[in-house]
């Protein structure tokens, strides 16, 4: 692997080593000392054309733990805010002879297009509205041992309901296609005017009937109302919202009592999600935040050290 | 004044003629010591006219000049050209629209038609002085705010009915903000939804056309659609032409070839605006143009630097070149499928644009007493699009890389050569 555009890129090999390091990188995580010296000489780049405040200290830490040395960079007060052209940031930082660069941008597909400009690799951490695939890989590693602890085996034939604004989410075009790979079965819920065009061809189930999804899922993984980039008019209210596609106290009795509860966060509570469903037992939401470093250990791992290993 | 004896040329309805070039006619008898070319398998087109180019000047020379892009208008055959609104600063007064007619006098490779701005500023808000403009030197007969979509359904009515006295034309930019607003950089579809780009409705184009439609017939005025894009467009279209209203509309080189495929690997230099589309709706756009509901091939000729190209998909400037390979395009997907003879191309590339835009001397037919303005193509001829090789003083070339009929052989402005292979 040279770069992490994209879920689509890996094949069911690569996402399973993926994931068996995280495994890995979760157990160092748990240690006193959390330092490995896999990449020590290496440089990695933080660059966040967008505000982050979890995926960039995620990364950050993941980077430091493997003794890579890292540097942030974020577009306000840099060149980026002088009129630079991305192209010209990229070559910019790639000059300087880093080894990959981590990046946010609200462009759908940038991160790709930088790839096909700079020699280091490109580790995409959300490009707009297409994907954020280390989100991906941290949702199916948090669920799988959320799963595991329960002796329920592993994601292959499980449901997993995706709730909220799809239309705006970079999470669920990574998930959908991430949990198609490991066998799951997926049932999108969404209002018609958040749900993105062509979700039909997308394999997956659609749903605007929310109460009928809960009782038979495995995961309801919730996403956030993305108010930033709505122009209005997505819904009548926030209280029509709430009461059609909110995971209230009301339908999380609807849950099996196995199925847990996930959201990439941040959350919006009182919108998508509430506070009692946020806080729940079932809730592994601070689970997946753990998992983030550990599958961004493992995909620094494998982009810059898995040739050596 | 230099003569040329076209030999043995073959004319669009098929006959073989001598045309011959003198005085900037078309004559009976040429001057001894004439040049002549010999025509065999060649076919003289009446002088392109191009309806929709933006040549950038007066504010962003480094991406166009009049001179650099009537340049390239002459390699790809065009004799007149007319030059969209949307400079720095707007054209939308009189002086404004002297000053690039002036440049185009200067730059002498083709005739520059200015259109005017429908709008001061291109804002939308008020209307910019149409009639001044009309009666300056510039004597413009065209305006439009093209790259945005006059909204104000009010003002429209009002542009209509102010240009109608002198027989003016007012093309839109037919775009609904509101439903393709911001961000909208992809036909909305499958696609869109896969990449994660803002779509871009078919309807937005529709609802708009239906609805100026419908303000042209109340005012009688005439409506010119640009870079139409839509099956739902062309519906329109076709049934505004079917009750009388005065409708003409065009269709770029690009929506007739590219599909929204192009956009896969977000490759900047095929964001557009209206975007590519779906195979239906480049089948509708060529059957349209084909049946004559679509009156002219435009090309929305939009230069960009580089640095405005190098940006995520979403920030990248919209527009691609297009003067240099429109009549390749229209050959390879109207001509060669059997959908347009060569009559056609030299109605939808001459003959109407000219008529949308009262260009007098130009898209008249290849007669002795016409204006000596000619297209001289190659029909059998291909290569290699090599961007490189452009006139144009900009890179954004869709069609590079692309093998292509390159048929232009030579152009003639008034007997003058202003373009030799």
């Amino acid at each position: 692997m040279k770069h992490l555009l994209s879920i689509a890129d890996l094949s069911r090999d690569e996402v399973d080593s993926l994931l068996a390091t995280a495994e890995e990188m979760h157990d160092v995580q748990s240690r006193p000392i959390k330092k490995l010296p896999a990449l020590r000489g290496r440089t990695v780049v933080n660059l966040f054309f967008e505000d982050s405040t979890r995926t960039r200290s995620s990364f950050e830490l993941a980077a430091k733990w493997l003794s890579a040395d890292a540097i942030n960079v974020s577009a306000k007060g840099s060149s980026v805010s002088k009129g630079e052209s991305m192209r010209d940031t990229l070559l910019t930082l790639d000059a300087m002879g880093v080894d990959a660069i981590i990046m946010r941008h609200a462009g759908s597909g940038s991160v790709a297009q930088a790839a096909g400009w700079v020699k280091a690799s490109m580790i995409n951490a959300g490009d707009g509205m297409h994907e954020h695939p280390t989100q991906a890989l941290l949702d199916a590693h948090a669920i799988s041992r959320h799963l595991r602890a329960l002796g329920r085996g592993s994601l292959e034939g499980k449901r997993v309901a995706i709730t909220g604004d799809l239309l705006h989410s970079r999470v669920v075009r990574s998930n959908v296609l991430l949990l198609d790979k490991l066998g799951a079965y997926v049932v999108l819920v969404a209002p018609p005017t958040l749900l993105p065009p062509g979700v039909e061809t997308w394999g997956v189930e659609v749903s605007q009937d929310f109460d009928a999804v809960l009782p038979d899922v495995d995961v309801a993984m919730m996403l956030r109302v993305q108010r930033e980039r709505m122009s209005g008019g997505f819904f009548p209210s926030e209280r029509e919202y709430i009461d059609g596609y909110g995971l209230t106290p009301r339908r999380l009795a609807l849950l099996p009592d196995h199925a847990c509860i996930a959201h990439p966060g941040p959350m919006n509570r009182g919108l998508e999600i509430s506070s009692a469903a946020a806080d729940a037992a079932r809730s592994i939401i601070l689970d997946q935040v753990s998992a983030g470093v550990a599958v961004r250990m493992s995909v620094l791992y494998h982009l810059l050290a898995g040739e050596e290993s | 004044m230099t003569a040329t004896v076209l030999r043995a040329v073959t004319l669009p309805d098929g006959s073989r003629t001598d045309l011959k070039l003198s005085d900037g006619l078309i004559v009976d008898d040429v001057p001894a010591g004439a040049e002549v070319i010999d025509c065999d398998g060649l076919i003289a087109l009446p002088g392109l006219v191009d309806v929709h180019v933006h040549l950038r000047e007066p504010g962003r020379e480094d991406t166009e000049t009049v001179a650099t892009g009537v340049q390239a208008a002459a390699r790809g055959g065009f004799t007149a050209v007319c030059a969209m609104a949307n400079t720095q600063p707007v054209t939308d007064t009189a002086e404004k629209a002297e000053h690039i007619h002036d440049l185009g006098l200067d730059a002498r490779d083709a005739d520059v038609a200015v259109i005017g701005a429908i709008s001061k500023g291109l804002r939308g808000e008020e209307l910019a002085e149409l009639g001044l403009m009309h009666r300056s030197r510039a004597g413009v007969t065209m305006f439009s705010d093209d790259g945005h979509c006059l909204m104000n359904a009010q003002l429209m009515r009002r542009a209509l009915e102010w240009v109608k006295p002198f027989g003016g034309v007012v093309a839109q930019h037919s775009q609904d903000s509101n439903l393709a607003g911001p961000g909208a950089c992809c036909h909305e579809g499958e696609l869109s939804g896969r990449l994660g780009l803002g779509g871009w409705p078919p309807v937005a184009e529709a609802a708009i056309i239906a609805r100026d439609a419908m303000l042209a017939e109340a005012t009688g005025s005439r409506l010119h659609v640009c870079h139409i894009s839509t099956a739902e467009g062309v519906d329109v279209v076709r049934w505004a032409k079917a009750r009388g209203i005065q409708i003409t509309a065009e269709a770029t080189p690009h929506h007739l070839l590219l599909g929204t495929e192009e956009l896969v690997g977000y490759d900047t230099v095929y964001k557009v605006n209206p975007p590519l589309r779906t195979s239906e709706h480049i089948e509708a756009v060529r059957a349209a143009l084909a049946d004559g509901t679509i009156d002219v091939v435009a090309t929305d000729h939009a230069p960009h630097a580089t640095q405005d190209k190098d940006h995520a998909f979403v920030d990248a400037r919209p527009g691609m070149l297009g003067l240099e390979q429109a009549l390749s395009v229209v050959i390879e997907t109207m001509v060669k499928t059997g959908r347009l003879d060569w009559s056609g191309v030299a109605d939808r590339m001459s003959h109407a644009p000219a008529r949308i835009a009262r260009l007098s001397g130009h898209g008249q037919p290849l007669a002795v007493g016409s204006p000596g303005n000619v297209t001289l193509v190659d029909p059998e001829r291909t290569a290699v699009v090599d961007r490189e090789a452009s006139r144009s003083l900009s890179r954004n070339n869709p069609y590079h890389g692309r093998d292509l009929p390159d048929p232009v052989e030579a152009t003639f402005l008034r007997g003058r050569q202003t373009f030799r292979r």
